[in-house]
């Protein structure tokens, strides 16, 4: 299991931070590697802290549990920053991928000292540029398929107009608008 | 040729219903379950099977229509969870002893209360002395297997008996994981077409169901049902053999894992049993001789074979993902224990009762109670043997 990889995903109920890792569960899958996407379901409801985990790896995968020592968290609302412990047990050979406009000296203050890699995003800015309305999980998947390294991408750009074709089949419209997301917010997230 | 897919468990076990199509399904919807009647209804508007879907108001109906159903010469199922099964329970025992072989698929969560909805076994617990088979699945592709093979497990001439097939809630019930999907045809073909030996609809054979039972045969039949129950082991074996010859994926009555030369092991049920095989892989690396005892079958209960495997490790510890409340261990514990007694295998055995109420379940905890057999196999004490694990013990003394 050296292969392995963990990924934690924090977000508020409604953002998609759910439905990002069962995007980033199927892309995986279609590489041809041993994936799990899961919740972890509390009281849902709008706006309410909700986490999500990956395992991605390329031998079969048996553990059943969430995630405690993750090599990537990717938060969806820097909101949550200051109230869960988003670094918790993270790696410090990972890296945390953080939708925010937030400076970088406010994010070294709020996480702690991680000594890790952090990465940001302006999912919001790449969302409405791109598709008019603020949806962050599109762009956040993008960037942590990135900044993980877990395909190229070329695969991951090929695998996901397949994957909204079929997702948006009766709704066309919005396909363009989530590939030039992907598109940009793989060229956007930097490390700080 | 297998098909390599993703699912959920619950999208899993709704996809083995939708190559299964059977006559009938009714079914209530409750959580985590909810997904399976909710897919199945898809696939009955979009004409996928031809199932005569029957949205009833209520648990103890859809058992009840399921029973109907059977009865009449019809293959029904249904899917439940937690306080579904509850209030089912009437008809669930009623199920078993008319003989009906339904297939239900039980997505294990905490029985309220207070209100749960996450996983723990005390639904499948509370029915285990009720006369259904019931198997248990590590994951997606095990509680989809186990679906392929329910009716012809249930269906047999030897068995007759209603048959659960249990996963469980969140945890396997909605991870998507890879899983091995079988062509429909083949399924088909597997399964076959069920031909009742005695059903209400056949007019040459005019017959009565569940009618007085009285001092004078009630006995009797309960025997009867035991009996079928003990003979359902051969028909699990021989079911489980064709299947493996069909798909390749090998199933017993419980899964041994690294467990012929093991000094100290684990026996549970479900999705814990896979972080266990993690945690035996990481204590084999250190040369701590780990093993694992996966139940499938948990009813009829494998007493013998089960005494048999676990003859020769030096401590075992048991866990129970319900509390019994009986001061004397969990459900599967006093199963086990009973079962190593009357077969004359002594070893020292702990129970632990774990996960309650969806209590996550990390690898940490198992490599607890392997440290803790270590301890009992190097002092040659058992201290207390009935244990929790994962409890915050001084929020509860």
């Amino acid at each position: 299991m050296d292969n392995l990889i963990e990924i934690r995903w924090h977000g508020r109920g409604g953002q998609g931070a759910k439905t990002a890792s069962l995007l980033l569960a199927d892309a995986a899958f279609n590489t041809g590697k041993y994936i799990q996407g899961f919740p972890e379901y509390g009281p849902e409801r709008m706006g309410a802290p909700i986490t999500a985990y990956n395992r991605i790896s390329d031998t079969p995968i048996t553990v059943h549990s969430n995630i405690y020592e993750p090599d990537y968290v990717v938060v969806v609302d820097d909101t949550l920053l200051e109230t869960v412990d988003v670094t918790a047990g993270l790696k410090k050979d990972g890296a945390i991928v953080i939708n925010t406009t937030k400076s970088p000296d406010y994010l070294k203050s709020v996480l702690k000292g991680y000594e890790g890699d952090i990465y940001t995003i302006d999912a919001r800015k790449v969302s409405l540029e791109t598709l008019g309305k603020y949806f962050p999980n599109t762009p956040m998947l993008a960037a942590i398929v990135k900044v993980s390294k877990i395909m190229s991408d070329e695969a991951f750009i090929k695998d996901m107009e397949g994957s909204f074709k079929h997702k948006f089949a009766k709704k066309p419209e919005v396909i363009e608008g989530n590939m030039k997301a992907i598109q940009m917010a793989l060229n956007e997230v930097q490390k700080i | 040729m297998s098909i390599r897919e993703r699912l959920s468990g619950n999208e899993a076990a709704a996809t083995a219903m939708k190559q299964i199509n059977p006559d009938v399904v009714a079914a209530f919807p409750i959580t985590p379950s909810t997904e399976i009647p909710q897919y199945f209804s898809t696939f009955v508007a979009n004409g996928a099977v031809d199932t005569e879907f029957v949205a009833v108001e209520s648990e103890h109906s859809a058992m009840s229509a399921c029973i109907g159903a059977q009865a009449a010469g019809a293959r029904a199922m249904t899917a439940t969870s937690a306080n579904g099964l509850s209030y089912m329970w009437e008809m669930i025992y009623i199920a078993s002893s008319l003989r009906l072989p339904i297939v239900m698929s039980l997505v294990n969560r905490a029985v309220s209360g207070p209100l749960n909805i996450h996983n723990d076994h005390s639904d499948a617990m509370g029915v285990r002395d009720s006369g259904w088979l019931m198997l248990f699945s590590e994951n997606n592709q095990e509680a989809y297997d186990n679906l392929l093979m329910a009716h012809r497990i249930a269906e047999h001439k030897d068995v007759l008996l209603p048959l659960m097939v249990c996963q469980d809630g969140f945890i396997t019930s909605h991870s998507i994981e890879n899983i091995m999907l079988e062509d429909d045809e083949e399924v088909k073909k597997f399964v076959g077409t069920y031909k009742p030996e005695h059903y209400l609809l056949n007019k040459k054979e005019p017959i009565a169901v569940g009618p007085l039972d009285l001092q004078g045969f009630l006995f009797e039949h309960k025997a009867q049902q035991g009996i079928a129950m003990k003979k359902a082991k051969d028909v699990i074996l021989d079911v489980s053999k064709e299947f493996k010859k069909w798909t390749g994926r090998h199933y017993g009555l419980f899964e041994e894992y690294k467990l012929d030369d093991a000094e100290i092991a684990i026996v549970c049920m479900n999705s814990t049993a896979g972080t266990t095989k993690a945690v035996v892989d990481k204590l084999r690396e250190k040369g701590i001789k780990a093993g694992l005892l996966k139940v499938r079958v948990y009813r009829p209960f494998p007493t013998e074979e089960i005494a048999k495997a676990l003859s020769k490790v030096k401590a075992v510890a048991v866990l129970d993902k319900s509390d019994s409340l009986n001061a004397a261990g969990g459900a599967l514990f006093t199963d086990v224990t009973s079962g190593m007694y009357v077969n004359n295998v002594h070893v020292p055995t702990l129970s632990y009762i774990y996960g309650i109420g969806g209590r996550d379940v990390p690898e940490t905890q198992i490599e607890k109670v392997f440290n803790d057999l270590t301890k009992v196999v190097e002092t040659n004490d058992i201290g207390n043997p009935y244990r929790y694990l994962g409890l915050r013990t001084k929020e509860v003394e």
